[in-house]
């Protein structure tokens, strides 16, 4: 077992755990090969069970003869470990580092985890492509499903199905395929049932200085328009950075080979921009100062509700031209794996209510994220505590969980999931025991066999048990398109997420709590008046009253 | 009235504040109104705007379609008309220039306001409130503390109440030479007496020291406040201004105490900012919020610069250093400003809000208002400007104080009986001086303006319609279990109220409510409770025995694991069932959406949420396809590609 060489120290004893809220816990270190746990071996304390993928940096500081490590977490959580003895803690320290650094994804803990509960519906057949291709054909025979990527060759980030125009054939994709970054020529994304209009989402044009054309690219997507009916471009770079990837090979559709459509430029930032904007809003967040000029600068130096406000003010657009408009739309940015993503899945939360549900969510996060080739495993390697060079770090998804955030904040209702199913999404992206958010693409899980090395996240969030935590007991399904605000008094810091460790959340908790009650009390209530009334009624029709003394 | 020039004028168009939708309509002129009613739409909505509520008429210069009308309002609506013809505009905006200045308080709405209730209902709802009983209910008198009748003619401090509480050892020499040593005659006197731990919360208005001068009945006065409180030999003296500001006063003749002449007193500022300070600080907040397609960044630099939340934070955390001082150590303090009406009455109520659980029930907060603000002198007819006064003395220093609590509700959401609304609407009628309460700047004024004849209470109003101000979370046991609340003042816990601020900006409020949803679901619980009652009833009748009906335990008494949830407790309710918006699907073009609040006067309107009044961009109208008849009226500029 190749953990061990990297534990020099498994065991120390008369450690001090502080973690914010919460009382000192002093007990006995262990380093396993992926799990740091503290125990104080007393029955009725605590443990901490801390995944080394979860760790994001430590510090090491020493007083004397003993040292302390400051553990920075993947969700945002600091903790703080005073070790006796400075040899143990440098030992500790370099353990840490070294497991939670791991290069190989075959040594991350889903490869190792067995689950503690039975498998009642595996999670890794709950969202076939086929399944909900059968959906789209009982609405529509303008598409088809193919399978021109079954082997990845096509397009490494695509699923080997995907939907395309139904009188496009393989031929074609292959064309287009040589005309689109990445290989991601133009898929289906959304269905919109109420007016038969369309979402696609592709990579950018290889248009290059010279102003290359694809007449199979511009065929692919006329095909997708109404007679006489134009459609939009969502590129989600402003014009000037796409006129500068013309000259690294890439660009935009020129509107002399695309007539039928209307281009937008919008300004969603890419990943460094992202990442920086992330860790100047942790550090914002975990700052003690009690200046308030401080914070609201801070916060807005981030930049990270101008990031929220333009990716769904983008998402509503694309929703715009498709319900108002009734109008098609394609959507891409650079790669087709960032943006792209972020504004064809907060799109369909708005326009299509199944969405809105835990299972659609699930759905949306397995089609528009996984299959549709974002990578997790590169852009989830580390989080707000990252220093150093990055490798292609950003809080994509994060971003998007925010902005669904927000949607659900100004319709608390329309949502069958609460924040804590949100948060969860957020903790399994960048440190998990489940295979779900592994790897980059669906290739890469292929090969790495996940499906049957691992255990979906699905699996165990789809047990009765564990989706109790995560109902909205406010959910009324809502069957309407809905637009939220996006100014800037309508948005808020994700308090859920930012400030989870750093305030106590007793009252808050309690206040859910008596939401929670008076709902079930009030269904309770029901049931009693009903049964009562049936009981009334049943003695009635009886008609023979009983007159008991 | 003579002062209306022209009492309707038709086709004059609604503005939209943040879209460039407008809306056509008639304007109507009455002696206490403006009212515009929307014509030809089904849902024809109606924005009444009483007088007093206007700050502001600008009449901007004529354009192609007609004279623009831009009226801002003191609960923050803001209303941009254009009439057609310029002569009607002027006679409008001259009109109103009269009618939101009155000269006299017998103008003033409370006096001809009629709620068609006889004159014992009326009298009733003045009797609701009895600040003697609020002091027995606190302990007061005791053998401590006495009732003075020092003051029962205003002979000594015209600003304050008639009946005054004082320490047992300040004898009336003492309080006569005490209070011509402070400004306006504004000596120390009890306002909260914290039962416990048997101290007192005093007020009062700056000393006059200048650079040397001292007073030995004011500092015997300090004493005998000292001595009443057998836990401690100091007494706190909290001083709210920055230290500047009472430096500078010294040079008037006026200043702070100096500890050397003070036996016992640990004297300490806390720095709140004045009124001029906190006027243009909302100026400037109101005028950042108001701005078309904000960006986020402005926004934030733009609430930075305002102050506000800086300024609100420093009122909290004054209110903080004063409730420890009691709580935790037992101390008397001397709570005072400049003249002791404004930060004082904002740090002494905030911080009595919380120790004391009461002042947290809908009840309790009347009475906090009424003794902290409207007796002991809070000038609301300056503050609030309700005759044409001196624009300087105008200050929103209760928003400000209603702010605060609105904070402290936002972080303790079981502690509050009353809701966001409540402070609203509270708000509303600070300005809207449809009631007595407000009128004036002292209890004296009031009592020659014989408001308690002439017009109607507030409270009476609030607490007969007290079911929409409910908070349904409310805890009643919270205040045993917290009897003081600790909260938080890290400056990431303070937030911008938008519900105040954007009250009548339907699109920026969240869609759907969970204030409301569970407000109507508590009402419907007590309805069913009572449904279930009288069937069993029935039952027992016919002789059938049923399980009586299980309260269930409050949640409280399970432990909860520690996990973050935040709580969104968001727009103003409705009576509108949510069940309605499943019917809305079925117009075209019509949003998830809540409808009309209740509990205002009728004077709201209705906006829904849709695509285009968000203004999410530009999208290019020419596209092939006519727009749809709803999208005609909507800006979409063409943006060139």
């Amino acid at each position: 077992m190749e953990f061990a060489e990297l534990i020099k120290t498994p065991r120390v004893d008369g450690v001090v755990l502080h973690r914010p809220f919460l009382p000192l816990v002093e007990g006995t270190l262990c380093l396993t090969g992926h799990h740091l746990i503290l125990s104080s071996r007393q029955d009725n304390t605590e443990e901490l069970w801390l995944l080394h993928a979860d760790i994001d940096f430590i510090e090491k500081r020493f007083v004397g003869s003993s040292g302390t490590i400051i553990v920075k977490c993947k969700d945002l959580r600091i903790i703080q470990l005073d070790i006796p003895g400075m040899e143990e803690c440098l030992n500790i320290a370099s353990s840490i580092e070294a497991l939670s650094t791991l290069d190989s994804v075959s040594l991350m803990y889903p490869f190792f985890y067995r689950p503690m509960f039975e498998v009642i519906e595996d999670g890794w057949n709950l969202f076939l492509p086929e399944e909900s291709f059968k959906d789209l054909e009982s609405m529509t025979d303008e598409w088809r499903l193919s399978e021109v990527n079954r082997d990845f060759s096509i397009c490494p980030s695509y699923p080997p199905l995907v939907v395309v125009p139904k009188d496009t054939d393989d031929d074609t994709l292959l064309k287009v395929a040589s005309f689109r970054h990445g290989g991601r020529f133009p898929v289906l994304s959304y269905y919109h049932k109420k007016n038969g209009m369309v979402m696609m989402r592709a990579g950018q044009p290889l248009i290059g200085p010279n102003g290359r054309r694809c007449k199979e690219d511009e065929k692919l997507i006329n095909a997708t328009l109404r007679a006489g009916k134009r459609g939009y471009i969502i590129d989600t770079r402003a014009t000037a950075v796409a006129q500068q990837a013309k000259a690294r090979g890439g660009g935009f559709e020129q509107e002399a080979n695309y007539p039928q459509w209307r281009r937008i430029h919008k300004t969603i930032e890419r990943y460094s921009v992202l990442q920086d904007s992330l860790i100047k809003l942790v550090e914002a967040c975990n700052d003690q100062s009690h200046s308030m000029d401080r914070w609201l600068s801070k916060l807005e130096a981030s930049n990270w509700l101008s990031h929220i406000k333009e990716i769904l003010t983008t998402a509503c657009l694309a929703a715009q031209c498709i319900d108002r408009e009734g109008a098609t739309v394609l959507v891409h940015g650079t790669e087709g794996t960032d943006s792209t993503l972020q504004v064809t899945s907060l799109a369909q939360i708005l326009l299509d209510p199944s969405c809105r549900t835990i299972r659609g969510f699930q759905a949306l996060v397995e089609r528009e994220w996984l299959q549709a080739g974002h990578p997790f495993q590169h852009r989830c390697a580390q989080s707000a505590y990252s220093s150093g060079k990055l490798h292609g770090e950003a809080p994509i998804f994060l971003l998007f969980l925010d902005c669904t955030w927000q949607i659900l904040r100004q319709f608390p209702c329309s949502f069958e999931f609460n924040e804590n199913f949100l948060v969860l999404l957020f903790e399994h992206a960048y440190a998990t025991q489940f295979g779900t958010f592994l790897g980059n693409s669906a290739a890469e899980r292929a090969t790495l066999k996940l499906p049957q090395k691992t255990v979906s996240l699905w699996s165990w969030v789809n047990r009765p048990q564990e989706m109790e935590g995560f109902v909205n007991p406010l959910y009324e399904p809502n069957s309407l398109v809905i637009w939220p605000s996006v100014a800037p008094q309508s948005l808020q810091l994700w308090e859920g997420v930012f400030l989870r460790w750093n305030r106590s959340s007793k009252c808050l908790d309690e206040a859910y709590e008596e939401m929670v009650h008076i709902i079930e009390y009030n269904k309770e209530l029901q049931k009693k008046v009903n049964s009562l009334r049936r009981q009334l009624a049943q003695l009635e029709t009886e008609g023979s009253p009983l007159h008991t003394p | 009235m003579e002062h209306i020039r022209t009492s309707k004028v038709e086709q004059v168009r609604l503005l939209d504040r943040f879209s460039n939708k407008s809306t056509t309509g008639t304007l109507h002129l009455t002696a206490t109104h403006l009212i515009f009613v929307e014509s030809n739409s089904t849902s024809a909505q109606e924005i009444w705007i009483l007088h007093h509520h206007i700050a502001s008429v600008e009449k901007l210069s004529l354009t192609t379609s007609g004279c623009p009308l831009v009226i801002q309002c003191r609960n923050f609506r803001m209303v941009h008309f254009v009439v057609p013809r310029e002569r009607d505009c002027h006679d409008v905006y001259s009109s109103l220039l009269r009618l939101l200045r009155p000269e006299s308080y017998d103008e003033l709405y409370a006096f001809s306001y009629n709620p068609k209730q006889n004159d014992r209902q009326r009298e009733e709802g003045w009797q609701l409130i009895d600040l003697a009983a609020e002091f027995e209910r606190m302990g007061v008198p005791c053998d401590q503390w006495q009732l003075t009748d020092v003051n029962r003619d205003y002979k000594v401090c015209e600003t304050y109440p008639r009946d005054l509480y004082v320490p047992i050892t300040a004898s009336k020499p003492i309080i006569m030479g005490s209070s011509k040593f402070r400004s306006k005659g504004r000596f120390p006197v009890l306002t909260y007496f914290y039962q416990e731990k048997k101290a007192a919360v005093c007020r009062s208005s700056q000393p006059l020291s200048g650079f040397s001068a001292r007073c030995l009945e004011d500092e015997h006065m300090l004493q005998a406040v000292s001595k009443a409180n057998p836990n401690t030999r100091y007494i706190y003296v909290i001083d709210t201004r920055p230290k500047l500001n009472a430096l500078a006063n010294r040079a008037a003749g006026k200043g702070y105490e100096n500890e050397d002449n003070y036996s016992n007193i640990r004297f300490q500022f806390v720095g709140i900012e004045n009124i001029h300070v906190m006027r243009s600080s909302l100026q400037k907040l109101q005028e950042v919020v108001g701005t078309r397609a904000l960006s986020v960044t402005d926004y934030l630099v733009g609430l930075e610069n305002s102050g506000w939340l800086r300024h609100v934070k420093a009122i909290v955390d004054a209110a903080i250093f004063l409730t420890r001082a009691v709580t935790v150590e037992g101390a008397s303090v001397l709570v005072h400003c400049s003249d002791g009406w404004d930060r004082t009455a904002q740090v002494c109520s905030l911080g009595s809000l919380l120790m004391d659980p009461y002042y947290r029930t809908i009840k309790g907060f009347m009475v906090l208002i009424e003794k902290d603000w409207i007796s002991f002198g809070h000038k609301f007819a300056d503050r609030c400007d309700q005759l044409d006064g001196d624009p300087k003395e105008v200050s929103p220093i209760f928003t400000q104080f209603l702010e605060c609590v609105w904070q402290l509700t936002e972080q303790f959401p079981q502690a509050f009986q009353f809701s966001e609304w409540f402070l609203i609407q509270i708000h509303e009628h600070v300005h809207s001086c449809q009631f007595g309460n407000f009128l004036g700047n002292s209890q004296r004024q009031r009592e020659e303006l014989q408001v308690k004849e002439k017009t109607h209470s507030l409270w009476a109003h609030l607490l007969s319609g007290q079911q929409n101000y409910l908070n349904p979370l409310y805890c009643p046991s919270y205040g045993y279990t917290n009897p003081v609340l600790e909260p938080s003042t890290l400056p990431c816990h303070f937030k911008f109220w938008r519900n105040m601020y954007h009250q009548f900006d339907r699109p920026m409020h969240p869609r759907q409510s969970i204030l409301k949803q569970a407000l109507t679901l508590k009402e419907n619980n007590r309805e069913l409770e009572s449904i279930a009652q009288n069937l069993q009833a029935k039952l027992q009748k016919l002789g059938v025995s049923t399980s009586p009906l299980e309260v269930r335990l409050s949640p409280r008494e399970c432990a909860l694991p520690p996990r973050p949830k935040s709580l969104i407790l968001g727009a103003p309710f409705s009576r509108k069932e949510v069940h309605q918006e499943d019917e809305d699907e079925l117009v075209e073009g019509e949003e998830a959406r809540e409808d009309i609040p209740v509990g205002s006067d009728g004077d709201r309107t209705v906006e829904g949420g849709s695509a285009t009044e968000n203004g999410y961009g530009e999208l290019p109208l020419s596209c092939g396809s006519k727009p749809e008849p709803a999208m005609g009226k909507l800006e979409l500029c063409l943006k060139s590609m």
